[in-house]
């Protein structure tokens, strides 16, 4: 039960401005512009844009800033800013067979068309400070090679597919407009495509333990990382008014293919079977962890008992959202004064009818 | 900015964000006051030929990419205006209709083909837009209901007279059922399903 | 936009426009001819979609901001601009220069040349990203073991 209570707005305001100066710190240090966030906290803008489900870097920097670097904070603010926009459409299903490859990896086939393309990653650093960084004004420069990579980039279980291998992945009949979490309640059992939505905008680190759970035995699933890769892509939107499809820009996206181990059933020869990710940004972790979960919430399609946290649907999808978590945790901080008065009464008459009682007994006794 | 003339992309809301708010308080108002005629502010520059302004600006308020609008024949002008200022497409079927326009005096016009909603989420029935005459005028009827004290009565000019009955049956549906709004001009005057026809 | 006159086609410059920085935008138009406001500059979102998988089932990725402006000349064309992100003032310039595209006017010519320029300034830039990439391919060489 809440109580409408008066009284502190002057407290609020004041906490308003001790806010803002504790976020802008020893004024005697520069302070961080929006801009020097997007460029140099890009991993952070990522997953800003990826839990508060909107693509727009300059917006996430600013909300790491006002958030003072609080992600789940910050998520909150795209979140909030979304619902004030109007929703011109949808795209075009994105189309990552398209991308402009700056990163691409396979554990599954050391040699695939377009190769091994490690791009940017902290994968191959010893986790050893670089204190040179203490320092400012280095302006450091990349190696190019002279030539670009190959065109040619398949997706890796698309080589697979092409033997027959691979669980096919194709869209249902009628290629169906995708369920809208933000437009309508979900309801169980979820189909994948809510499955995907709940996902990609979940809490990286709700998701990376739920897949650490799936690889520690919590899953019965082996998964490979049969592709991860990382680059823009286009997005096309075909306007009411246009009729035709027209080029939005670019947005930079990490899709992770796992493939799972075989299983077979009376109906299926053994094939693999697969899990995706997709996330907005350099996100590889968050990318790798939807696929786990992807293929471990598939259990039910493939008649595996689900018996683990990571393969039933309902705990997955109704607690991976860390915006939602955080309000219903942190809610517990505004005032419950008449639920624990209620409380504290009930307690104090327990206790007085057990003195009473105790009392009587003992009457009865002498 | 000049005003354009009146052609399919004639423009929309002069202000699309305070002017689609004022229309939304508008019609808040008169669906809780059901029967009551309110006036919307005639900011549209040119709606299509045909459709009232009244109907030009809820549909500009409440239509976009994601509510198909059903339109009976003869509204090309305005499939055309909607679809390039809201996105809204056109309802395949009248069941598959979030909005829909209607003209009152039409002899068929069968509410019970529209969405009804269904019973966990009768919010999802379709909002019928019901084009008059005048919203004065008419033969009266009596309305009683939520939103009204006692009784109302509500005399549009221009409406079928087996209108009132399927009305009627609509109410019967509660909680299911279409909402209705009726338009002349820049007049409205709302008609939720809650609302029971008296008789005249 | 494979075909020999790519250039020609407002798919292609609407693209190369919705790419293109604000600044890059406005230099392309001198003074800015008449030309009457139907759809102001208006940031809203569109909802990204991807394909579980790749190629099967469609879902929602998440929304990306997105700003759209329509415009018309006095001729009657109609010009529009779409474009990822939450320029407002490039969205009314680049809803200009559709229009002007579309025409023949005088300076049709300059602006085509133009949109050439920037569509190859996107492309050097995506290939210095992909040769920069291509620097850290792994080239294996295998170790001959035994006799051989």
């Amino acid at each position: 039960m809440y109580v409408a209570v008066k009284g502190g707005e002057a407290a609020i305001l004041a906490t308003h401005d001790l806010v803002a100066e504790e976020r802008r710190g020893d004024v005697s240090v520069p302070e961080l512009s929006v801009a020097q966030i997007r460029e140099q906290m890009q991993l952070a803008v990522a997953r800003v844009m990826n839990e508060g489900s909107l693509y727009d870097e300059d917006l996430s920097a600013l909300a790491l800033k006002q958030a003072q670097g609080d992600m789940i904070e910050a998520a909150f603010l795209m979140r909030a800013y979304r619902t004030t926009l109007p929703r011109f459409g949808s795209s075009v299903p994105l189309d990552t067979s398209n991308m402009a490859i700056r990163r691409r990896i396979s554990a599954t086939y050391k040699d695939l068309p377009g190769g091994q393309v490690l791009g940017p990653t902290y994968d191959y650093t010893h986790r050893l400070f670089d204190f040179a960084l203490m320092a400012s004004g280095e302006a450091p420069e990349a190696q190019t090679s002279a030539d670009r990579l190959d065109a040619a980039m398949p997706r890796v279980p698309d080589i697979l597919g092409d033997e027959g291998l691979m669980e096919a992945e194709l869209p249902p009949e009628g290629d169906p407009r995708p369920f809208d979490l933000t437009r309508d309640p979900i309801e169980f059992p979820a189909d994948r495509d809510v499955r995907l939505q709940t996902l990609a905008r979940g809490d990286e680190g709700f998701l990376l333990g739920l897949a650490y759970s799936v690889q520690r035995g919590f899953g019965g699933n082996h998964p490979f990382a049969g592709e991860i890769r990382l680059g823009e892509v286009a997005v096309e939107f075909v306007p009411e008014e246009l009729g035709f499809a027209v080029d939005l820009g670019d947005i930079t996206l990490t899709e992770c293919q796992m493939v799972n181990q075989f299983q077979g059933s009376k109906d299926q020869p053994p094939q693999f079977t697969r899990g995706y990710g997709l996330s907005f940004g350099h996100a590889e972790r968050k990318a790798m962890s939807m696929a786990i979960l992807d293929r471990s919430l598939k259990a039910r399609e493939f008649g595996e008992a689900a018996d683990y946290p990571a393969q039933q649907e309902e705990f997955v999808l109704y607690h991976a959202d860390n915006v939602e978590a955080s309000g219903f945790v942190e809610h517990l901080k505004l005032p419950h004064y008449v639920d624990f008065q209620g409380e504290l009464e009930l307690l104090r008459k327990i206790r007085r009818e057990q003195e009473e009682r105790a009392a009587t007994m003992k009457e009865a006794a002498e | 900015m000049t005003q354009s003339v009146a052609t399919h992309l004639a423009s929309g809301l002069a202000d699309p964000v305070f002017g689609s708010q004022t229309v939304f308080r508008t019609l808040l108002d008169a669906l809780s006051a059901p029967g009551k005629v309110f006036t919307l502010a005639d900011d549209l520059a040119g709606a299509p030929a045909g459709l009232p302004a009244a109907a030009a600006s809820i549909l500009l308020t409440l239509a976009d990419y994601e509510t198909p609008v059903w339109l009976p024949e003869g509204y090309d002008e305005t499939r055309r205006w909607l679809a390039f200022h809201s996105g809204a497409p056109v309802a395949s079927s009248k069941t598959n209709a979030k909005f829909a326009l209607m003209d009152a005096a039409s002899p068929d016009t069968h509410l019970g083909a529209f969405n009804l909603g269904e019973d966990r989420y009768p919010d999802t029935s379709t909002t019928v837009i019901i084009v008059c005459e005048a919203l004065s005028g008419g033969s009266p009827q009596t309305l009683r209901g939520p939103g009204i004290q006692t009784t109302t009565t509500f005399a549009p000019l221009g409406v079928h007279p087996s209108f009132w009955d399927e009305i009627a049956e609509n109410n019967a549906l509660f909680p299911l059922g279409v909402d209705l709004i009726f338009v002349a001009g820049s007049a409205i005057a709302g008609l939720p399903r809650t609302t029971q026809i008296a008789g005249a | 936009m494979k075909t020999a006159d790519a250039h020609l086609s407002r798919p292609f410059w609407m693209g190369v426009l919705a790419r293109a920085s604000s600044s890059e935008v406005a230099a392309l138009l001198g003074p800015l001819p008449p030309y009457e406001m139907i759809k102001r500059p208006e940031t809203g979102t569109v909802m990204v979609e991807g394909r579980a998988g790749g190629g099967g089932r469609r879902f929602n990725v998440g929304e990306a901001t997105m700003t759209r402006c329509v415009v018309r000349l006095p001729d009657g064309t109609m010009g529009f601009s779409y474009a990822l992100g939450r320029d407002r003032k490039k969205a009314e310039q680049a809803a200009v220069i559709d229009a002007l595209l579309q025409g023949n006017g005088e300076e049709k010519g300059a602006l085509l040349r133009h949109i050439d320029r920037l569509a190859n300034d996107q492309k050097e830039r995506r290939e210095l990203a992909s040769r920069k990439a291509a620097a850290t391919k792994v080239n294996f060489f295998t170790l001959v073991r035994g006799d051989g």
